[in-house]
């Protein structure tokens, strides 16, 4: 029963992992995204209409190779979230736009775009789609409590994991991350120093929105077996709100993001009546919220949020 | 970083505008809301695969069509105007409430509490202030939670009130089990509580309200002392220290006054319908839609008023052409048509602030001031002369330079001068010049 609801723990908060690790990429470039929830709808529907394009050309569904399934799928959530990404990033970076309203309004457009696209993609097949995305090794299952703690994902969970390491790692240690959050914290400085300030802003977002992206893509092909639910855009906010949970590290975003999983699926394993399960649901907002007061009140530069999030760079501007 | 990139000029460079005027600025804005309507147009074409004109056609009808429509998209304005206004104060003082959606729908939350407390007890009159009370109260304590730790402890408030909505979506889901323990997770159409037709059609007492309430707004924000301070605080923290303002007292009186004109949103929202009830999707991202109306009116209630009008209008036509051509889900298209219009609106705000000075002018500019008048007028000569004329114009431009340098006036443009200076320095000098030039 415990192993059970850790491993749907785990297996949940791949959606937000995958969001809040582009979040945190685009954030640490100086550029909070508050179009997120709208890119990781876009990222869902993108890999819905992939995958039904996929199925197209199908005509038995014993013919569906699992890698190139899961390869279209990863391909067109990331084409479509980058490109929602890609309209924030010259609304904010090119055209300097305040950002909370272009987020909103990116967010407006992903989810109308989203749920506008959604009736008219064939998803028949989608089951058998969503099979390649959960199957794990064979045999896996059998080998007692620690294979079924590890190794019994599909691998889009393996792919966030990895990938907020990685992120983690390559902001923390590598030149490219240091340019990134000096781009973050002071792009003039930056700008002085030789870094492309404009390239590095532009990257960050539309990686960030692409990866996001997958975050949807994983929800509707692994989480919920193809089926489709409008529930996305509130997990999209979540995933903004383990930014501040991880305090910009994704490394900590994987605990974290099993938090909130844990969280989510709460009410499902606990007995505390119909109506109080909306209270536990609750929790990971409350919670969020804590953290953002107590690192406000640490005040220690570690766990503030990028210098220069929310202000548009403009060279000219002294 | 490659260096041959960072050779690389655009063909223009900007410049930050801060004297446009201000009918310019409303006429790029005018254009941009033109082509933000055009563009929904083409793109309705091609989902509708109809003819161009059907679009603008239907969304007149479904915004004005009839009479009860037309009082929908009124009611839909004051509603949407009202939160906006609400976000007014706090946006001013660059305080990014992104918090009206909750504020607003724990506002209906408490009247809705009211009606099903006292609802039958106290005669309606009654009862329609307590929910007045109970929903400013309630609203303002939900907007003045982030500013109270904004002011103390610089909490960021985005992220501090955007989470405070999910907390209100969840509290008004536990309310409704509670209320509908059969787990039908909706309360129903509640029998008291409703002053909508006061005016003896529904909806006019809520659009006459409101209107009165955005003025009073304007009144505050422009001519109190309230609203001087609070535009100081938006403006600088630091002048507003200077000049003696109580930022913390500031911050949180807005705070409180934002969050109660949510509040009364919400109050509208149920006792102003004729039919009173509570869902989790009550304000139905009005809160996240006021945001965008506020910031495209300049934070300017008059003005909001207009850009209210043109969301809702947009919203009520496109949900029409939807539901005509049966293209989707009416509201997902209407959410399509307005993240449309809102992106192109947001892009040309681009061009008000700043200024596009593309290169070619400015090298047309700088290569007329560096042509002599000798060269401009054109001769034919051969390669020899043309040598010897360059060897001439360095030897020159030389002299002149050494004989300004004493002054210490090296001038990039060139004039011919005769000036006697003769050295051997000037000579070697010119030489790579000369090279130089070639």
């Amino acid at each position: 029963m415990f192993l059970t609801f850790i491993h749907s723990a785990i297996r949940f908060s791949t959606t937000f992992l995958f969001g809040s690790t582009g979040e945190t990429i685009t954030e640490r470039a100086g550029h909070l995204n508050l179009g997120i929830p709208g890119i990781m709808c876009l990222g869902a529907v993108g890999g819905c209409i992939g995958e039904s394009l996929y199925l197209k050309g199908i005509t038995d569904y014993a013919q569906i190779n699992g890698f190139a399934a899961v390869i279209i799928g990863i391909l067109f959530a990331m084409i479509f979230a980058g490109a929602g990404g890609l309209i924030y990033a010259f609304l904010t970076i090119t055209l300097r736009s305040n950002q909370n309203v272009s987020g909103l309004a990116m967010t407006t457009f992903g989810v109308g775009l989203t749920n506008f696209l959604i009736p008219q993609v064939n998803k028949t097949g989608f089951y058998y789609i969503s099979v390649c995305f959960t199957n794990y090794a064979p045999g896996a299952d059998k080998a007692g409590w620690f294979s079924e703690l590890f190794l019994t994902y599909g691998c889009l969970v393996y792919v966030a994991i990895v990938l907020a390491i990685l992120v983690a790692g390559l902001i923390k240690r590598s030149k490219t991350g240091l340019s990134l959050r000096a781009v973050g914290e002071n792009p003039a400085a930056a700008d002085a120093a030789g870094i492309n300030v404009i390239r590095y802003k532009y990257v960050a977002c539309v990686l960030g929105a692409a990866i996001a992206g997958l975050g949807g893509l994983f929800f509707i092909f692994d989480y919920l077996g193809g089926n489709w639910e409008y529930t996305i855009e509130s997990l999209g906010w979540l995933s903004i709100a383990l930014v501040i949970f991880s305090v910009w590290r994704p490394n900590i975003g994987i605990a974290g993001s099993i938090f909130f999983g844990a969280l989510f699926i709460l009410p499902a394993y606990v007995t505390v009546g119909f109506a109080y399960n909306e209270l536990i649901k609750m929790i990971p907002y409350l919670v969020t919220i804590i953290v953002l007061i107590a690192t406000s009140l640490l005040n220690k530069k570690e766990t503030q949020p990028p210098a220069s999030l929310g202000i548009p760079y403009f060279r000219e501007e002294r | 970083m490659a260096s041959k990139k960072i050779n690389f000029e655009p063909p223009f460079h900007l410049t930050k505008r801060t004297d446009i005027p201000s009918w310019k600025a409303w006429l790029i804005r005018g254009v941009a809301i033109v082509v933000a309507f055009l563009f929904s147009g083409i793109v309705s074409t091609i989902l509708t695969k109809g003819e161009f004109g059907g679009f603008f056609e239907n969304v007149f009808l479904g915004a004005f069509g009839t009479e009860r429509r037309a009082l929908n998209l009124f009611q839909a304005w004051a509603m949407l105007l009202l939160i906006g206004i609400a976000l007014v104060p706090a946006f001013k003082m660059k305080f990014w409430n992104i918090g009206a959606e909750g504020q607003t729908l724990v506002g209906a939350l408490a009247s809705v509490f009211m009606i099903k407390e006292l609802g039958g007890k106290i005669p309606d009159g009654g009862l329609i202030v307590m929910m007045l009370l109970a929903s400013i109260i309630v609203g303002a304590i939900w907007g003045v939670l982030p500013a109270i730790f904004k002011a103390i402890w610089n909490t960021n408030e985005t992220l501090f009130t955007l989470m405070m909505n999910y907390i209100a979506i969840q509290l008004v889901l536990f309310a409704i089990n509670i209320w509908a323990p059969n787990g039908s997770g909706a309360i129903g159409v509640l029998k008291n509580g409703s002053f909508t037709g006061a005016f003896g059609v529904n909806y006019v007492i809520n659009i006459v309200l409101v209107t009165i309430v955005t003025v009073i707004l304007f009144v505050y924000i422009r001519y109190s002392k309230h609203g001087y301070e609070l535009t100081v605080v938006g403006e600088s923290v630091n002048t507003a220290k200077y000049i003696g303002v109580n930022v913390r007292k500031v911050i949180i009186r807005t705070m409180i006054l934002s969050g109660a004109l949510c509040g009364l949103a919400g109050w509208f929202l149920v006792g102003g319908s004729p039919t009173p009830t509570i869902n989790s999707n009550l304000v139905a991202g009005r809160g996240f839609t006021a945001i965008l109306v506020a910031w495209l009116g300049q934070l300017n209630p008059f003005i909001m008023m207009g850009t209210a009008f043109l969301v809702v209008f947009f919203q009520a036509g496109s949900a029409q052409v939807a539901t005509t051509y049966q293209i989707g889900d009416s509201s997902a298209f209407s959410g399509l048509i307005i993240g449309i219009f809102f992106i192109i609106v947001i892009a040309a705000e681009f061009l008000v602030n700043y200024n596009i000075v593309f290169k070619t002018r400015r090298k047309k500019a700088e290569a007329v001031k560096k042509t002599t008048p000798e060269k401009a007028e054109e001769k034919i000569i051969t390669e020899e002369q043309f040598e010897e004329e360059l060897e001439s114009i360095g030897t020159r431009y030389f002299e002149r330079t050494i004989a300004k340098s004493e002054n210490f006036e090296a001038n990039d443009t060139f004039t011919p001068q005769k000036e006697e200076t003769s050295s051997e320095y000037a000579l070697e000098e010119t030489n790579t010049e000369e090279k130089e030039d070639k």
